[in-house]
């Protein structure tokens, strides 16, 4: 995965609470491998009726090319689903904006270099009133935790290794390899102070 | 045991107990003790594969088939994409050499309900799952957390995890329950409280006379439900209701053994100064039975309130409460009880223990449901459980459909699903738009509440339905 710090584009407001990872992807999709991308399932059925056709006034209908999303609060609560955030990303979004999100949801985008932008909820009131429902353009700095959006400029806080993770792509595992050694020693002695907690070996399964 | 920092809660010690070591930003490395996997871990399968790794501890890693496993019918008749779902963790199980509770298996059922059963999960221990009900397993006082399929790979590759410690929050309920009134009950009031987003970042403690009186089921269900409040996850600290749940279970420790691990999970409880960043108190006597009218856990009300007026809630809430509504198809002002219902669904991992079909049967027995539902064992042991003790046929002479283990209507991930427009009296834990299915309408209440609006046919208070049954 490539990293990023800065990105111009498309903003578009989804202006609900509580979006959840059922509805960023509905359960009858997730069997399909990544490799057959997960984008067209994005929102699915808020974007389309139920016979399958496209809903025209759907914001992200209206703009196909958003690449920034603008949402109420509790994004992303729900299921650990990471497909939720694999579906905005092949879908081309690299940032939702939003004054809280659901933790699991915030790590997995940070996993996959969306960036969930945490910012103050009257001033992302404000810039949802201003990009109604026509869009606009946004201008996303990770190094400075500042977005300029529809005339207005926000500010989000990351930690530092969650900006690290978005700038440069990092995969933790192989940050954990480097500690081998570390968890060897950990593990001998974690074995010694708590020897109760590896499982008994497997016997009759009647409880 | 490390040097012990006083005064520290139940969550700092079984913390600290883990960190293998602290990162500059203040990022922890901890063990993981218990990994499981299921269908859903596909992906981070996948990601392992793709960088030639193995899983690290495959003895502490166990799979199972729950999300898509039939419970109507065997594997061959399922469609083409289940059977590969399934087919999939067993081969995965295969290749790295884990254990795996899968159909076929005396053990399987749903992972949250599985594992404790087996003893699998202890006090004090980290356990991780992709599947954000985890948190279930922090009724035995474990630091129980799901995580993203980024997240599952990593543990499988390394069997540790990276984590910022999360705040404290405690829960404290106190005072006896009410008749008809149960964990789920107590969850609900919570979560409609302080919102779904209440307890984001948090890992909640769940304290006080009424949980303590709570079996391990009741703490499951609790503690299952801490995600929909937003938690990281919850907890309660162990005492004699865990040790005796846990004493004999397959995998705990045996014998001598397991004398001297009980001693030491009773010293996993929060010290009496310990402090916590939040504190919330709730009167357990105050709790009615609770139904969810909206389309997020937090729009929930007691039984006998009327369906909320959008106009007269917060303005921030107004645009949702209205959206909900028209989603659910109701209309403002009318009471909750007597809302009619197409049918009705008791399973999950939130609500599909032995307690909770006992509890659900002692409503229906003797009486018939007027819509259609079925019942789904958390797991193939409590089936057998409930069919030793009649429950089935309880279930069965009301009019419902008694089926195979597994996560089933919740998610309908298997095929079992809601019809659009639909509404479902449901034990399960979420009411969002389009879970059991496009355009299902749920309501999340208890069992005992569930078997009620199935011998109504529409939402009811339960509680005159108990009058002179135990």
């Amino acid at each position: 995965m490539t990293g990023w710090t800065r990105h111009k584009g498309t903003a578009v407001a989804l202006p609900l609470e509580n979006v959840d990872t059922d509805q960023l992807i509905p359960a009858r999709f997730m069997s399909a491998p990544r490799s057959e991308g997960y984008g067209s399932y994005l929102l699915h059925d808020l974007g389309h009726d139920e016979n399958g056709e496209v809903i025209a006034d759907f914001p992200l209908n209206r703009h196909p090319d958003a690449s920034v999303l603008v949402a109420r609060r509790n994004f992303g609560c729900g299921s650990s689903r990471e497909a939720a955030v694999y579906a905005l990303v092949d879908h081309g979004i690299c940032t939702v904006i939003a004054p809280s999100f659901g933790d699991i949801f915030a790590a997995n985008a940070i996993n996959n270099g969306l960036l969930p932008a945490r910012v103050d909820a009257d001033a992302l009131e404000a810039v949802i009133g201003a990009l109604g429902a026509s869009g606009g353009e946004a201008e996303i700095d990770v190094e400075s935790g500042t977005i300029r959006i529809a005339g207005h400029e926000l500010s989000f806080h990351l930690q530092e290794e969650q900006r690290n993770k978005l700038a440069n792509g990092w995969d933790d595992i192989d940050l954990t390899q480097s500690h081998e050694d570390v968890i060897g020693a950990f593990k001998h002695d974690y074995g010694e102070r708590v020897p109760w907690a590896r499982p008994s070996a497997a016997k009759n399964f009647a409880t | 045991m490390s040097a012990a920092i006083r005064p520290a809660t139940l969550f700092d010690k079984v913390w600290d107990r883990h960190v293998i070591l602290t990162a500059a930003g203040g990022r922890a490395l901890l063990f993981v003790d218990r990994h499981f996997v299921h269908e859903g871990s596909h992906h981070a399968f996948a990601k392992i594969a793709g960088k030639g790794l193995k899983v690290a501890e495959p003895g502490l890693t166990f799979g199972v088939v729950d999300h898509y496993a039939p419970t109507r019918g065997p594997l061959s008749a399922a469609a083409a994409d289940i059977q590969r779902m399934v087919r999939t963790v067993e081969d995965n199980a295969r290749l790295h050499g884990f254990e795996c509770f899968g159909l076929e298996d005396p053990r399987q059922g749903i992972v949250h309900v599985a594992g404790p059963e087996q003893g699998l999960t202890l006090p004090g221990l980290v356990i991780n799952c992709g599947d954000s009900h985890t948190s279930t397993h922090g009724a035995f006082g474990a630091l129980a957390f799901g995580i993203g399929a980024t997240e599952v790979a990593h543990v499988l590759a390394t069997q540790t995890i990276w984590q910022n410690r999360p705040k404290r929050m405690r829960i404290s309920v106190e005072g006896e329950l009410g008749p008809g009134v149960s964990a789920k009950d107590v969850a609900l009031n919570w979560i409609a409280r302080l919102g779904a987003d209440g307890a984001q970042g948090h890992a909640v403690e769940y304290a006080g006379s009424t949980v303590r009186g709570l079996s391990m089921e009741g703490r499951m269900t609790l503690c299952n439900l801490s995600i929909e409040g937003g938690a990281r996850c919850g907890m309660v600290a162990p005492d004699a209701t865990t040790i005796a749940y846990l004493k004999g279970r397959p995998r705990a420790p045996q014998g001598a053994d397991f004398e001297r691990a009980a001693e030491d999970w009773m010293t996993l409880v929060s010290d009496e100064d310990a402090v916590f960043d939040r504190e919330v108190t709730l009167d357990g006597r105050d709790i009615a039975p609770i139904v969810t009218w909206g389309t997020s856990p937090e729009e929930a009300l007691p039984v006998t309130e009327t369906v909320p007026d959008p106009a007269r809630l917060p303005l921030e809430k107004q645009e949702a409460a209205r959206e909900a509504l028209d989603y659910m198809g109701l209309v403002p002002g009318r009471p909750l009880s007597g809302t009619p219902i197409d049918m009705v669904f008791i399973g999950s991992c939130t609500n599909a223990r032995i307690e909770d079909l006992r509890s659900a049967a002692s409503v229906l027995q003797g009486r018939e449901a007027r819509v259609k539902g079925i019942v789904s064992p958390g797991s193939h042991l409590v089936k057998q459980q409930a069919e030793q003790e009649g429950l089935d046929r309880i279930f069965v002479s009301a009019g419902l459909e008694w089926v195979s283990s597994g996560c089933s209507m919740c998610v309908g991930m298997n095929g079992d699903t809601v019809p659009a427009g639909q509404r479902c009296a449901s034990t399960t834990n979420r009411n969002f738009k389009g879970r059991q299915g496009r355009g299902a309408r749920t309501h999340l209440m208890s069992p005992a509440m569930v078997a009620a609006a199935a011998v109504a046919g529409e939402i009811t208070d339960v509680r005159p339905m108990l009058e002179g049954r135990s």
